[in-house]
């Protein structure tokens, strides 16, 4: 696999997101496959953000730590956040490798000398000059200053000056991104873009060592990320209520869902807490229709009393789709960690029947949406669906997702013109299976009650020992029959040797969610002829499959990847098979796992040995490093001079 | 849906009434208000599988068992939150949340507050008699400052919750308050609520004969220099109807009649409504929204043959 990666940084509000998204779009057109992640703060404007895109000619699944072109918005990008008390970082410049090189705006010359590195290359671009014109042959000259906003089209326009890559797909992609307000101001931008990348051409093509691979040519891929997987596979499952309370990272989808919702005939609610967002849910699926809600750990925290309202009811759902952030309480609100999975396992008031699944990229959270609203219709329980930050927010190209063979299943249903009607029905009767038939409100001869306490099959509270024990039995059963119906490669993938010698291999990698792209990736770079390294992906948390213990036992070693503090994968692994992992490989910086970042563990583990790895920033960390590089940001920023914060600037027009 | 031999049929009082043993105490107000929300349905002759009676918990929250139509028994405080989304899931279906005081106004008072504003088309009764009964009387939100029952170790020391203000300011488009004891006077407040289009708040007086010995049939049936305690507003010539919704002094004004009548001196009660006001409803701006809402509730459309291709065409 070749690759190109670039990273784009600026301050919140000046448009990086946008420019990346137009520039991952015009390679995508142009026969690329792009992997695009974006780290941002909580903030609305002037943290700092960036986003790289990995642009490869085969499929790719994650990012890299090493930057090959760096296009900088603002002096933070270069050298970090020196105007804090404590830098929270220093910048990008060191993660460039070498040979590599950085499009910077000329009025940030002087924070250029404060980059102690050599090798790499300094492409200075006059983004106000090349604006000023812009602005003048669009019959708005000396405006630069109100335009400034624009800069990050011009970033744009360098980058692909500098590769040597077409205009034209970038133009229409800036076309696009206006939509229909297309027109002079769409214009301008693909004006003033192309100037940049007019000057960025003549200037500085192709000095880099680096360059974009040869296009692949794939046709017809889509550009999506996790939340509009998750969003689209809703509508395909003919959900018809999503309700959510706002929260990143999972506010996205619920908004994408929102702006379909004449179109597709969706009711979205918009609740006054996650307690009514997961209550209103469970309603929904009891009256009658497919009801999911959307949250992230801190929401979620408020749900397990909703969670414990379907169980017993035996609502048909809902869906909850939990987007994992940093924790504990509001902690790392926009960035990255697998924190919840056990909490997603064991929230709630008692023994809880639920399914839990855990997608391990984008693809995945379009089928396993879909599929979690058949569960919760076939087994009457409510079904979490475990994402996390990195999904959510990352983009990947990708084929369009297949809907010929999905299948809606509905479950078992009352049905009044059939009978066991007319008061003779009863809602919580004992069957082989467990799951007895649901009515939907409003149909004469289904009348039924319901109830939070314990209940009789007719549903009316009772605290008999013997209905307990059968009601208990009934209700926790249906997770065996889940277990026994749901097909093996829905609860865990195995990628890399199969066949005969699949269950023996030298190093078993055991990973879960958005783990998988950077394993995925890795093992192939490593192992390409796939004989030492096998990774199997738990793609269902609950019921846990314990097929996999076979393959536990058979490899000669298993390296668990879990991205939180407690290794909760490996703990859970333990839990439910009596298995311990020789390695567990963990990562809690609030940041995904890179590519590197796999490769390094692995090194490590099967160098080193030592039973917990700890990852960040691309390298095996020890006790002390995190403190170490605090101390470091500030005895640096003492050294600089002073600093100002990069400022976003305000709309044109604004304050007229 | 209804066949036409349901709608031939007149339901009764008794037709609301599951074949259940009702275990509320012996004199409890909760009978009256069970009572008169069977009368009210069957005044309006609603078939019973049309209804959905929806509670929270406690005592009050046992009211859909006694109830035979379609029944939600369901969280403490979460009384809005399922009633809400039954409504969206059947906005054709008569929906009637019932709750206790410290349901509504206490642990539920965020979904309180925000159900009131959606002014969704539902019915929302609270059983009101100031204590926590069926974990043996605690002081609930709307016991007065200073009250002591035999139940409570120690007088309030809060203000009361006054749930009548509280329901105009929430955006609740009906506001009544009845009593339990005048089961006839409450069944009509109760049909009067479920035939306005909007939220309906039925604030209901109820006696706890075995934890409220203040709040007690006596204490409503005494008299106040000289006057029944209790009086019915349509006993009077107050007109709680907004006639003209668009008329912002009009709104207010009738609102401040309302807060007025609530708070009145001496220890009279009203009893009627003190409010409404007829606007458009969260389903009629749905409606708006969502085209299939026009032609058919949420839960019987075909929400299983959507093509997502225009979609997947966006991302390319």
């Amino acid at each position: 696999m070749a690759y190109f990666s670039w990273m784009v940084g600026g301050p919140q509000g000046s448009g990086i997101n946008v420019s990346a998204e137009i520039l991952a779009k015009a390679l995508m057109r142009s026969g690329y496959y792009v992997f695009g992640q974006i780290e941002y703060h909580s903030n609305i404007k002037g943290k700092h953000s960036y986003y790289r895109l990995r642009i490869s000619d085969e499929p790719v699944h994650s990012h890299v730590e090493e930057v090959h072109l760096l296009s900088a918005l603002d002096e933070e990008t270069l050298v970090g956040d020196m105007y804090h008390e404590f830098p929270a970082h220093r910048g990008h410049a060191h993660e460039i490798a070498p040979g590599g090189a950085i499009l910077y705006d000329a009025e940030h010359r002087k924070f250029i000398s404060w980059i102690e590195r050599e090798d790499i290359l300094f492409w200075e671009m006059p983004y106000a000059e090349l604006l000023e014109q812009a602005l003048a042959a669009a019959g708005k000259p000396g405006q630069a200053r109100a335009y400034r906003i624009m800069t990050n089209t011009l970033a744009l326009g360098a980058t692909v000056g500098a590769l040597g890559f077409d205009f034209e797909p970038v133009a229409e992609a800036i076309r696009d991104s206006f939509g229909s307000k297309a027109g002079k101001v769409a214009q301008l931008n693909v004006d003033a873009a192309r100037r940049a990348y007019e000057y960025a051409a003549e200037h500085f093509q192709k000095q880099m060592k680096y360059r974009l691979p040869p296009s692949p040519g794939c046709r017809g891929q889509i550009m999506v990320k996790g939340t509009q997987a998750v969003g689209l596979a809703k509508l395909q499952a003919g959900c018809g209520l999503q309700t959510y309370y706002p929260i990143s990272p999972a506010t996205d989808e619920s908004v994408y869902l929102e702006s379909y919702q004449g179109q597709y005939n969706l009711v979205v609610l918009q609740t006054e807490d996650e307690v009514s967002a997961i209550d209103a849910a469970v309603m929904g699926a009891h009256g009658g229709v497919r009801s999911a809600t959307s949250t992230s750990g801190p929401g979620f925290a408020l749900m397990p009393e909703g969670l414990g309202f379907s169980a017993i009811t035996e609502a048909p759902g809902p869906v909850v789709v939990i987007y994992q952030r940093g924790g504990p309480s509001t902690g790392l609100p926009t960035r990255h960690e697998q924190g919840d999975l056990l909490f997603a396992l064991h929230a709630g008031q008692g023994d809880i029947p639920r399914i839990v699944l855990a997608s391990g990229d984008i693809e995945e959270c379009f089928y396993d949406t879909f599929d979690a609203f058949n569960y919760a219709d076939r087994y009457q329980v409510p079904v979490i669906l475990l994402v996390d930050k990195h999904l959510a927010s990352s983009y990947q190209t990708l084929p369009p997702f297949a809907t010929e063979g999905l299948k809606i299943d509905r479950g078992k249903l009352f049905d009044p013109a059939t009978g066991n009607g007319n008061g003779e029905y009863l809602r919580y009767a004992f069957t082989e299976d467990g799951i007895s038939p649901r009515s939907v409100p409003g149909q004469e001869g289904g009348i039924f009650w319901t109830t939070t306490d314990e209940h009789d099959p007719r549903g009316h509270i009772t605290e008999g020992i013997g209905n307990r024990l059968a009601m208990m039995e009934k209700r926790m059963g249906k997770l065996a029959i889940a277990a026994r119906e749901i097909p093996a490669e829905k609860k865990f993938r195995l990628f890399g040797p199969s066949g005969g010698a699949a269950e023996r291999v030298p190093v078993l990698v055991l990973g879960w969610g958005s783990t998988k792209g950077a394993i995925v990736d890795a093992l192939r770079r490593i192992d390409p002829q796939q004989e030492t390294y096998r990774f199997l992906q738990v793609r269902m948390l609950r019921p846990f499959p314990r097929e996999i213990e076979r393959y536990l036992h058979g490899a000669g070693k298993v390296i668990c990847f879990d991205c939180n503090y407690a290794g909760q994968l490996a703990y859970l692994v333990r839990a439910e098979t009596g298995f311990a992992c020789q390695h567990s490989v963990v990562k809690y910086d609030g940041r995904p796992f890179s590519e590197t970042e796999v490769l390094a563990a692995l090194e490590h583990a099967v160098a080193d040995g030592s039973e917990r790895i700890v990852i960040s920033e691309g390298r095996v960390i020890r006790p002390g490093d995190g403190r170490q590089q605090f101390d470091e940001l500030v005895a640096l920023r003492e050294r600089r001079e002073k600093m100002l914060p990069p400022m976003v600037p305000l709309p044109p027009g604004y304050n007229k | 849906m209804a066949t036409a031999a349901t709608d031939l049929k007149v339901f009764k009082p008794t037709d609301y009434k599951a074949e259940i043993h009702n275990d509320w105490c012996p004199g409890c107000g909760d009978f009256g208000i069970l009572g008169a929300l069977q009368m009210a349905l069957a005044k309006l002759q609603i078939p019973p599988h049309r209804v959905a009676v929806i509670s929270g918990i406690g005592c009050s929250g046992k009211t859909p068992h006694y109830m035979h139509t379609y029944a939600f028994h369901t969280l403490h405080g979460r009384v809005m939150p399922s009633v809400t989304a039954m409504k969206l899931a059947n906005h054709e279906l008569t929906v009637i949340g019932v709750g206790g005081d410290g349901d509504a106004y206490g642990i539920g008072a965020g979904h309180f507050v925000n159900g009131g504003r959606r002014n969704l088309d539902i019915t929302y009764i609270v059983f009101n008699n100031d204590v926590y009964a069926l974990t043996k009387g605690q002081a609930s939100p709307t016991i007065q400052k200073g009250m002591k029952t035999k139940s409570m170790p120690e007088e309030s020391i809060m203000e009361a919750i006054n749930p009548i203000l509280l329901g105009l300011a929430c955006g609740y488009t009906f506001v009544a308050r009845g009593y339990a004891l005048d089961t006839k006077y409450l069944a009509d407040l109760i049909a009067r609520a479920i035939q306005h289009r909007g939220s309906a708040l039925v604030d209901v007086l109820q006696t706890c004969p075995t934890y409220n010995d203040l709040h007690t049939k006596g204490y409503y049936a005494e008299t106040v220099n000289g006057q029944p305690r209790l009086y019915k507003l349509d006993d009077t010539d107050y007109d709680p109807v907004v006639h003209n919704p668009d008329d912002p002094v009009e709104v207010a004004q009738k609102k401040a009649q309302a807060l007025l009548k609530s708070q009145e001196a001496g220890g009279r009660i009203a009893l009627g409504v003190y409010y409404q006001m007829e606007v458009p409803t969260y389903e009629d701006y749905l409606k708006k929204k969502i085209p299939g809402l026009r032609e058919k509730p949420l839960a019987e459309l075909d929400l299983y043959h959507r093509d997502i291709t225009p979609n997947l065409q966006e991302l390319m």
